[in-house]
């Protein structure tokens, strides 16, 4: 196991993909400094340890050179500590199908919502939310063909694509609240209703998701940033 | 180990890693080709989100995204030849890489290349400007993963031979030897190993193909891409 000090994360609190690697240590038990960073001012450390992205979650793991990019993370955390929590599934082609739904979530579900964000007027708002129904539609089959009847993606326990989509409740609930609508409901998708619940109360994650006022304070700075476009 | 069958396109860069990673292993498969326009029921059927190839499939079972798939060829024919390195380490850095690629280096590429004036100027600028993290990352090495090649090798292999027929095709040349010497020789010695040079497309079909997207005939849909439209 990780000595303690061993592990670095340098991160935002309100960042999902930050989020999605402190689920991932969590599950593990790793110990784990958390090093908060500025996205207005980044640090020399950031830039120096992802100069690619200039972004995080980077993973400073003892004096190995550091890991970047929230699944792969995942997947090193898995490899280095298999005893503990596994976190990918082992048969190749169920970890291939998981692989791909992550891809999904990160290129074609999580950009909705920057595009319901952005959506310059009410007839864009609704359109973006129905694409946001609509993914969580598919998602629902997903879980279902995934967790063959059990509580998550993973089965009996928290696996790979429970932490793909789960390090993104926080922001589910914020959007909720904010745009007032639903993306997981009992009539489109039941069991990812339920799902989420158990998500938010399972120790490794409801630790890991940003509090409400973290998530207001970044919204606040990305509505400044980057403003929603005009119609 | 199972019937195979990868459904892709004839140019395709992402299916040709494919081909390279199934003939390296020593699988044997049947190629489906498709025609984008107008896509088989049983792409549809096997990738009914995104409706794009390459698909593998194993047994009945569709592997999708390429990169996907090369994990999956690699992790299931694991005897012989292994694709990833071993440390956790290295893969997750070569994972990294291999994201870079499809996401950034692929996609300026392609800008660069359909875009013109002006435009063309500035994707230019871009694509050197990740050309040149990957020439750091090859700083000393004569492959990608070290004396022997690998994962990172399939995954940038589409470099040895799509800029150089663009180039002849519509003139526009990317990368030189002064700027890019780790680049210009790996591209030799990788080019070099029969499998690759044994499976391009033909070039005279490529650059008509090529000719064609510039010129905005013909329907080509590069489902990889999500292409702004300038």
């Amino acid at each position: 196991m990780a000595k303690k000090g061993e592990i670095k994360l340098l991160g935002t609190p309100a960042s999902h993909f930050v989020n999605r690697v402190q689920i991932g240590l969590n599950l593990k038990c790793i110990d784990y400094e958390f090093i908060s960073e500025n996205l207005g001012c980044k640090s020399d450390l950031l830039l120096k340890s992802n100069p690619v992205h200039q972004r995080v979650p980077v993973l400073l793991h003892a004096n190995e050179p550091p890991l970047i990019e929230s699944l792969l993370i995942i997947e090193y955390i898995d490899e280095i500590f298999p005893d503990v929590h596994p976190i990918l599934p082992r048969a190749p082609s169920v970890r291939a199908h998981n692989r791909t739904w992550a891809y999904f979530i990160d290129t074609q579900f999580f950009p909705l919502f920057e595009d319901l964000r952005q959506s310059p007027d009410k007839k864009g708002e609704e359109e973006a939310k129905i694409q946001i129904r609509e993914a969580a539609k598919l998602l629902e089959r997903v879980f279902v063909e995934c967790s063959d009847g059990k509580a998550y993606f993973g089965g009996d326990n928290i696996g790979y694509l429970d932490i793909a989509l789960g390090c993104f409740l926080g922001w589910i609930t914020f959007s909720e609240t904010l745009n007032n609508y639903k993306v997981f409901d009992e009539t489109i998708s039941p069991r990812l209703v339920e799902w989420a619940k158990k998500m938010r109360s399972h120790e490794a994650v409801k630790n890991a998701l940003p509090s409400h006022d973290a998530l207001l304070k970044h919204y606040s700075m990305i509505q400044y940033i980057k403003p929603p476009r005009t119609a | 180990m199972g019937e195979v069958k990868l459904f892709r396109t004839w140019s395709s860069p992402f299916a040709l890693r494919v081909v390279w990673a199934l003939k390296l292993k020593g699988v044997e498969y049947e190629t489906i080709y498709e025609d984008l326009a107008n896509k088989s029921s049983s792409l549809l059927e096997y990738n009914p989100v995104h409706k794009k190839v390459p698909v593998l499939l194993h047994n009945g079972i569709p592997i999708c995204e390429s990169l996907v798939i090369l994990e999956y060829i690699d992790e299931t024919w694991n005897e012989g030849v292994r694709f990833l390195p071993k440390d956790p380490l290295a893969r997750a850095t070569a994972r990294f890489w291999a994201k870079f690629n499809d996401e950034q280096v692929f996609p300026s590429f392609f800008r660069y290349f359909m875009r013109q004036g002006e435009d063309q100027e500035k994707a230019k600028e871009k694509v050197l400007e990740n050309l040149k993290f990957v020439e750091e990352h090859l700083k000393g090495k004569k492959f990608f993963d070290g004396e022997v090649f690998g994962f990172l090798d399939l995954v940038f292999g589409w470099l040895v031979c799509y800029p150089g027929v663009i180039n002849k095709a519509i003139n526009l040349k990317l990368l030189d030897e002064q700027m890019f010497p780790n680049l210009c020789t790996w591209m030799e010695q990788f080019g070099d190993v029969p499998v690759i040079k044994e499976t391009w497309p033909d070039e005279e079909a490529l650059i008509h193909k090529f000719h064609k997207m510039r010129e905005g005939l013909g329907i080509y849909i590069y489902t990889k891409l999500r292409y702004e439209a300038s």
